[in-house]
């Protein structure tokens, strides 16, 4: 078992990293890449594991941190309930968007996606408890359980640490399950496992919804460390943002989109004093991505840092798919 | 707000107004979502820098006048050229080597080009625009009796139009457009009977391109030429080709126009939600029919 | 353990982030400058705004108290989510004091809340909505430079009193917008004339058309712009192409700035009025400092950018005059003095935060007036400060005592 081994070494040392960074890192910073961490495995889950692209996942997002913020600041809801809130509507919405997307694929399904985020974004601009432009500001981060005051910047920070394990835990999860696996035979061979007898579109919806909903745990998060929920969080460049760190990091490798998450963070917090630059490096970062790293920072670095190293995972005899495929097997 | 409920109806010159107003507007979105359908329909990418492309015609009219002096008509003909052969380089230098690659890959590239082309110009320009005067001769405006049409929007009309039909004839019509027919249905055998099908890709990207630049001439006059009009008009085009039936000539122009009007009476009725109406018709579209209005189902 | 290479792969991004944020509060004063870099207002605060504020340092010697004084310039590209996150960075980690500039409401809005938590000193150039000192009012932040409250009450009782009487309003929908409407409609109302009418416009719309011609259809005297950037330019340009005004209407931009008059051209632009609080033309003074501001960015300064010059270089007196950095001691100290210089006349700040000052209504010029490229304006009407920042329905700031 010394895979298992190894990844516990992996998860007991990421761990370490990350209960030890914010007496390094400032904490806001770490909270804001943790958050979008989560919201790129989240968005991961259904590119990286299914192969659907969707370039709507702003919607999902954006629309729990809407939901958090006002429950928590108008309803005066605890932080617990109020992201619970956040993440009850954005599933609902999967499951919703996706029993409508899921018929289609490919540009089709990105399109269909794209469709329903503006949807949602023109419902942010209109309607009357989002504040339109301005958001919903000042959103207290209140007690947790009605005892742990969230104010302290490191206790906000341990919280969405645990906010973000619980969610990676659970992709992590969902993806060693029978679930998973169904879920990548669909990827690999769809007609295949149509005829294996699997009910493809059920678990299709079902990988969509739980995508949402964890989409949704990150902007509910968010809007409690920035106490803030604003348009830009539904809007479509976010979509287009999750898209780069999961390129970035690794399309279908766990820890990929984590580190494209804290990369491209990291970047526009160093550039945001240079103005468009940041848009350009991202698009060039974007461009090499797909001409020459499509497997991602960790796609390619990963597979030398197995214990035992399988044929298959050895590089330079990568099988063909993950060269031709957006999602490379795992 | 939600206040569409108390809108009268307008009376019929106003609506009549509306729906030429519509038009123009839909001339526009014909003439980029028909690039876009060319280049969908032969090399099946969606290119996401068709907005940037129309942003450097654009740009590429205002550098003619005035750092050269040379006028609108000229820069009709220069504009699409230089750009058309901008899109060549592009197809030649990236899309090319991804061409075996999912196209998904093709969507992500081109977003790629989009941000640096629109964050250069951005970087280099600001972003509040520069004028470019309405050519002389299509100065004033006509007074139709239930309204006042600008000279120039009726050029608009005629181009658009113009444009769209010479462009279907080029593809119906001539042998270069069957050539691409039928490297669309199956480029293993056009390549078989000895055609150079990447040249042929590379051209049509190149054509795409084009159209999208003329469209940014055209639009120069009445818009200003701005490093966030591409921005601002791509999602728009995109909801417009895939409910015309992705990869349809037909469609796409038909769509084009239509969608024009419709978003035009929407802005009579309830114009906070003129941007999105067409992302609403494209779900519903999409859920009908999902091969779009005019495309091949598959 | 090579697994390590990615490991150390996850402390290096770290890491990166961790440069930005490393340096401690040390002997400096430090003035952020937070502003609209590469988006729609870029042209009227942006770098020239960052310039601005170094061009205040300068003249102000570098130093204050033996300190060094700094200036840092970041872009919150029109998105309150991003402006908050660098001032919370700024205040927290970079021992950033003041923040001016703060282009766009909804930024301004959620940076004030932020700096309201810190007791920072805020002072607002760039943003419009006079929420900012009505019910959002913050102890520590100055409303430095106009807000809709003026601009209604300068261009809207202007236009009334000159015989336009009935409106039809074309709003960019969203905050903004609807402020600057809301605040014009009240003062047209109380001079005496009549709204027909208005259209809710989706920001960053390319064609007016159809809300032009529904403003033609109304037949009212003026159409009001209530909008900003990109959507005024493009709104006024393509009501040219309509005829709105030769057709016996007239325009009435709300929120004008001298680029936009500059990227119309005069040809287009003739006639309009509008209301602002400085034009590099105006005064010798004025002259003076546009000059020197000229020769750095080649172009005329904006209000804006004249604003943030005047409110840092006031910031520093403060500073000077009280030791200290402390948000509380230096708002305390600007309360208590009239405010003058080039830009500002007959000033002051009140309990609200509102920097209340004359405001001026111009004429943009005829071509056949201009002698330059920036020759765009005439002054009309100098509006005093009483008179401009005269709330219709009174304050509803709670700082406000009454």
């Amino acid at each position: 078992m010394l895979r298992d081994r190894a990844a516990l070494c992996w998860t007991a040392g990421l761990i370490a990293l990350a209960l030890i960074a914010p007496f390094v890192l400032y904490p806001v910073f770490l909270m804001q890449a943790l958050c979008w961490a989560l919201f790129a495995c989240a968005f991961d889950l259904l590119l990286g594991y299914v192969g659907l692209l969707s370039f709507g996942h702003a919607a999902f997002f954006g629309g729990a941190a809407y939901i958090t913020a006002y429950t928590v600041k108008a309803w005066g809801l605890p932080p617990e309930l109020g992201i619970l809130a956040g993440v009850a509507v954005a599933a609902a919405m999967g499951a919703v968007f996706g029993w409508l997307a899921i018929r289609r694929q490919g540009i089709y399904f990105a399109m269909i996606t794209l469709a329903f985020a503006q949807m949602v974004y023109f419902f942010a601009v209109e309607a009357p408890f989002t504040g339109g432009e301005d958001g919903i500001q000042a959103v207290p981060r209140g007690h947790l359980l009605g005892l742990i005051s969230l104010n302290h910047p490191l206790t906000m920070y341990y919280f969405v640490l645990a906010m973000f394990l619980i969610g990676f835990g659970i992709i992590a999860r969902a993806i060693d399950s029978p679930f998973g696996q169904v879920l990548k035979a669909i990827r690999e061979n769809e007609p295949r496992a149509i005829s294996l007898g699997y009910r493809v579109d059920q678990y299709k919806i079902l990988a969509f919804v739980l995508s949402a909903a964890l989409a949704g745990l990150a902007g509910s998060t968010k809007a409690l460390v920035f106490q803030f929920a604003a348009l830009s969080d539904v809007d479509w460049p976010t979509s287009g943002d999750v898209v780069l760190m999961t390129l970035i990091g690794g399309v279908g490798t766990s820890l990929g989109p984590v580190l494209g998450a804290f990369i491209i963070m990291a970047m526009e917090n160093y550039l945001a004093q240079t103005g468009s630059w940041v848009t350009i490096i991202e698009g060039i970062i974007f461009v090499l991505c797909v001409l020459t790293f499509r497997r991602g920072i960790v796609g390619v670095i990963g597979p030398y840092l197995t214990f035992r190293r399988s044929p298959a995972e050895t590089p330079g005899t990568t099988p063909t798919n993950a060269e031709t495929s957006l999602a490379p097997p795992a | 707000m939600f206040s569409f409920l108390h809108v009268a109806m307008p009376p019929l010159p106003l609506f009549l107004a509306q729906l030429l107003v519509g038009l123009i507007n839909g001339g526009f979105y014909a003439i980029l979502s028909l690039g876009l359908a060319i280049i969908f329909g032969l090399l099946n990418i969606i290119n996401f820098a068709h907005g940037a492309l129309y942003m450097l015609g654009a740009f590429c009219a205002w550098f003619l006048l005035s750092w050269l002096g040379i006028s609108y008509w000229a820069a009709l003909l220069i504009a699409p050229v230089a750009v058309g052969l901008v899109g060549m380089a592009i197809e030649r230098l990236f899309l090319r080597r991804i061409a075996r690659l999912d196209h998904l890959y093709g969507l992500l590239l081109t977003f790629g080009l989009a941000l640096v082309i629109d964050g250069v110009f951005r970087q280099l320009y600001g972003s509040s625009g520069m004028p470019y005067s309405i050519p002389a001769e299509l100065q004033g405006a006509t007074d139709l009796g239930f309204m006042f049409l600008p000279n120039y929007r009726a050029w608009v009309i005629v181009a658009s139009f113009a444009v769209c039909a010479v462009t279907w004839f080029v593809i119906e019509r001539t042998r270069i457009g069957a050539l691409l027919r039928a490297a669309t249905e199956n480029p293993e055998l056009v390549r078989a009977f000895g055609i150079n099908v990447p040249r042929l890709v590379t051209l049509t990207y190149g054509a795409g391109a084009a159209l999208a630049a003329f469209a940014g001439v055209l639009a120069a006059p009445i818009y200003q030429v701005s490093p966030l009009m591409g921005v601002n008009i791509i999602t728009v085009v995109f909801a417009v080709v895939v409910i015309g039936g992705m990869g349809s000539i037909l469609g796409a122009v038909i769509s084009g126009f239509a969608l024009g009007v419709i978003e035009g009476m929407t802005k009579v009725f309830w114009p906070e939600a003129s941007t999105t109406v067409i992302f609403v018709i494209m779900a519903l579209v999409l859920l009908v029919k999902p091969a779009g209005l005019f495309g091949r189902a598959g | 353990m090579k697994r390590l290479t990615v490991l150390s792969a996850f402390a290096a991004a770290l890491l990166l982030s961790a440069g930005a944020h490393a340096q401690i509060k040390g002997n400096t004063v430090k003035i952020g400058v937070l502003t609209d870099m590469s988006s729609l207002y870029a042209d009227l605060g942006g770098p020239g705004s960052v310039a601005a504020a170094k061009m205040a340092v300068a003249d102000f010697g570098g130093t204050v108290n033996g300190k060094k004084i700094e200036v840092v310039g970041a872009d919150h590209q029109n998105k309150p989510d991003i402006g908050a996150a660098i001032a919370r960075q700024w205040f927290d980690t970079q021992g950033v004091d003041m923040i001016t500039d703060l282009t766009t409401s909804s930024v301004a809005l959620a940076v004030q809340e932020v700096a309201r938590q810190r007791n920072k000193v805020i002072l607002i150039t760039g943003a419009a909505s006079s929420d900012l000192t009505g019910k959002n009012c913050a102890p520590t932040s100055v409303h430095w430079e106009y807000d809709t409250t003026a601009l209604a009450n300068g261009t809207g009782a202007a236009v009334v009193k000159a015989g336009g009487k009935t409106w039809f309003f074309i709003t960019a929908d969203y905050a903004f917008g609807h402020s600057l409407q809301n605040d014009t409609a009240a003062v047209v109302k109380a001079s005496g004339g009549k709204v027909v009418g208005s259209v809710n416009v989706p920001l960053n719309t390319a064609d007016f058309s159809s809300y032009l011609l529904q403003a033609q259809a109304s037949k009212a005297q003026i159409v009001g712009l209530a909008n900003a950037g990109g959507d005024t330019i493009n709104s006024i340009k393509q009501a040219a192409e309509y005829g709105i005004v030769k057709g016996g209407q007239k325009l009435a931009g709300l929120l004008l700035f001298i680029t936009d008059v500059h990227s119309l051209g005069l040809q287009t632009a003739q006639g309009l009025e509008l209301t602002g609080s400085f034009y590099w033309n105006q005064t010798p003074e004025t002259r003076a400092w546009s000059k020197k501001f000229y020769a750095v960015m080649h172009k005329e300064p904006t209000m804006v950018q004249a604003g943030v010059y005047s409110s840092v270089m006031h910031y520093l007196q403060a500073v000077k005059a009280t030791n200290s950095v402390d948000g509380p001691t230096v708002m305390k100290y600007l309360k208590s003095r009239p405010i003058n210089d080039f830009l500002i006349h007959h000033g002051h700040i009140e309990a609200s935060g509102s920097l209340v000052h004359d405001m001026y209504l111009y004429e943009v010029k005829k071509p056949s007036e201009s002698k330059g490229p920036w020759d765009l304006y005439k002054l009309i009407a100098t509006i005093p400060s009483a008179v401009a920042y005269k709330l219709p329905h009174g304050n509803q700031c709670p700082l406000v005592k009454g």
